[in-house]
């Protein structure tokens, strides 16, 4: 990290830079510079090389898509795997049945734990302790750090025990599963699932008497929502609770575009209104009368109304959320007989498909176009980091506005706090480029 | 590909009942260079018997992983500017691992991390020995250097004879 004061013609401009973000996935930086008590120029840069993954599947069959775009990221390769599996479904016209559904969907919980309880307790709630990492955590409050890491690796061992593997699982195809996952391997979760439940509300009430940054956002908030489950992989898209766009309408409402300081492209609307949030708050502020009772008397417990403003409170949201992952992982299990069939029949034709699921971190869509081989045609991902760009730095703007008296240092640590805030995974953002050659 | 390519808990080797909760970890990516060291380490003592799990680097399933295990091996290949090919050895036992030099991107949580956490959690083994093989070239795909390659076959060795020392004749 750098910090200077420069002098230029015109007054004395104050910058704020930090050049390589701690405690996040990926790499990113930070650009600041305030003239005259005016921000004249702020930039959220990625500067990691992209990847190409869509052009990587190009000309793949529309089985490899699943394990390959699991490989964008190894927090939350469930997302890529079940967004790309669904797009594959609607494209190809396979029908998944309800057990399937409801294991992926148990899968998907234990990412959502092990995601949400790393961020929050290892690496967002140091910021809010003034403390400059999970070392400092663990040696000031051992306790919490146990409870965490358990919690997390209750997370993983679902993953495994569905998946083959924590990591990247093996056991996952388009139309569900190589073999059902063993109803006893999952049933002797069950008792740490119940010990998770309480140590996820004791988190909880004790994030919630940290000392938030007075900060608040009217947020456009674009999530999964439209139906009856707090939604993981199902319903439509919707924005701020009202309008629903079904997944086949997404890209003729959003766009992604480039911006000269990011490898990683941003997103938008078509409308031209505005930056957009995706994640935890999002998905809440939409759907928080989806949420269990247990989950939502948590969060009045911790001070939290059905609407979220404040973005430092991310945190929250993030062990709610989690409590309601851990009754949905209890409910799953009791109620998992085996599959029917591991996985739904899949014939191969011409097709072109959406998914997109709900990632940890907000919104992932996938959409892909297969030939009458069941070769992919055309790929696109919009992972969630890309599309929240637009309005981390928008969310930075208004911090550092409202706090230009903040001294420099104080001020680059909550401008790295508001960027904690989404949990960003910049290896995930940019895995895209575009790229012109022009020849003569 | 990164590193949690590599099957993180893939059990490379068995225990041949030496008495001890022995394990060897070998920390890195097989697909980017010089970081295959402690992979290439961790193979070469796998083939002589030893029980060997080969790891990406995040900090908490490393912490799981060596959770009940009194003496552990962990490899990892380093860059802290020394000339490559050269071999650090720490006993995490008795001294604290510096954060930087054993590099990986997940939320820096890494392996030093993960040692000093579990110091402060009092999770640590009995016996932790770290060794880092310095590294040169990280590009994917690559190949690994000539000195990490030959350091790797000193190392192998190395660690093969001092945990000789420690069951008695295998």
């Amino acid at each position: 990290m750098s910090l200077s004061d420069v002098t230029r013609g015109g007054g004395p401009a104050r910058v704020i830079k930090v050049d390589a973000l701690a405690r996040v996935e990926g790499e990113g930086a930070l650009y600041v510079r305030v003239r005259n008590n005016e921000i004249r120029d702020l930039k959220f840069r990625i500067y990691e090389p992209p990847r190409f993954f869509e052009g990587l599947l190009r000309g793949r069959m529309y089985s490899d898509a699943p394990d390959i775009t699991a490989r964008i990221c190894g927090i939350c390769p469930v997302a890529y795997i079940m967004g790309a599996s669904h797009a594959m479904e609607a494209a190809l016209g396979v029908d998944v049945p309800r057990d399937i559904h409801e294991m992926r969907r148990l899968i998907y919980c234990g990412e959502w734990i092990q995601s949400h309880v790393l961020h929050a307790a290892m690496l967002h709630a140091p910021d809010f302790l003034g403390l400059q990492d999970a070392l400092q955590i663990a040696a000031a409050n051992p306790d919490l750090v146990k409870a965490a890491l358990r919690l997390k690796k209750l997370g993983n061992d679902l993953m495994a025990t569905i998946g083959g593997r924590a990591v990247h699982p093996v056991n996952t195809k388009v139309g569900g599963f190589y073999k059902a996952p063993s109803i006893e391997a999952l049933r002797v979760l069950l008792p740490e699932v119940e010990w998770g439940l309480g140590a996820a509300e004791t988190l909880l009430d004790a994030f919630s008497g940290f000392d938030f940054p007075d900060y608040d956002y009217d947020y456009t908030c674009v999530s999964l929502g439209n139906t009856t489950a707090y939604p993981i992989m199902e319903g439509d898209i919707v924005v701020s609770g009202g309008e629903a766009i079904p997944l086949d309408g997404f890209m003729d409402r959003y766009e992604e575009f480039q911006v000269a300081h990011s490898t990683s492209l941003h997103a938008r609307p078509k409308d031209g209104s505005g930056p957009y949030l995706v994640g935890p708050i999002a998905r809440y502020n939409n759907n928080f009368d989806r949420l269990s009772t247990r989950a939502r008397d948590a969060a009045r417990r911790a001070g939290l109304g059905p609407i979220v403003t404040n973005p430092f409170k991310s945190l929250l949201v993030r062990m709610v959320e989690t409590i309601h992952a851990l009754e949905e992982v209890r409910r799953i299990i009791e109620g998992y007989r085996g599959l029917a069939a591991p996985s739904a029949p899949v014939a191969v034709r011409a097709g072109t498909g959406c998914g997109c699921t709900e990632a940890p971190r907000g919104i992932c869509f996938h959409r892909y176009e297969l030939g009458e081989d069941g070769r992919i045609a055309k790929a696109l991902i919009m992972p969630p980091t890309s599309q929240n760009q637009p309005q981390i730095e928008r969310d930075l703007r208004g911090v550092v506005e409202k706090n230009l008296d903040m001294a420099d240092e104080d001020l680059k640590w909550l401008c790295e706090q508001t960027i904690r805030n989404y949990d960003p995974c910049i290896s995930c953002s940019c895995h895209f480029l575009e790229l012109t050659i022009e020849r003569e | 590909m990164s590193g949690s390519d590599v099957a993180a808990h893939e059990v490379r080797g068995r225990d041949l009942g030496s008495g001890l909760a022995q394990l060897i970890i070998g920390v890195g990516n097989r697909f980017r260079g010089d970081d295959a060291a402690g992979p290439l380490v961790g193979e070469a003592l796998a083939a002589r018997g030893f029980e060997v799990e080969e790891h990406a680097g995040e900090g908490a399933s490393l912490m799981e992983l060596w959770r009940g295990r009194s003496h552990v091996v962990l490899i990892d290949a380093t860059r802290s500017g020394a000339a490559p090919g050269t071999i650090i050895r720490f006993d995490a036992a008795l001294q604290s691992v510096p954060t930087g030099i054993f590099h990986y991107s997940t939320h820096e949580f890494s392996v030093a991390e993960a040692i000093e956490t579990a110091r402060l959690l009092d999770w640590l083994p009995n016996s932790l020995r770290v060794f880092g093989i310095e590294g040169a070239a990280w590009d994917y795909g690559a190949p690994v250097s000539a000195p990490v390659a030959a350091a790797v076959e000193r190392l192998a060795n190395e660690i093969a004879d001092l945990l000789a020392a420690d069951t008695g004749p295998r």
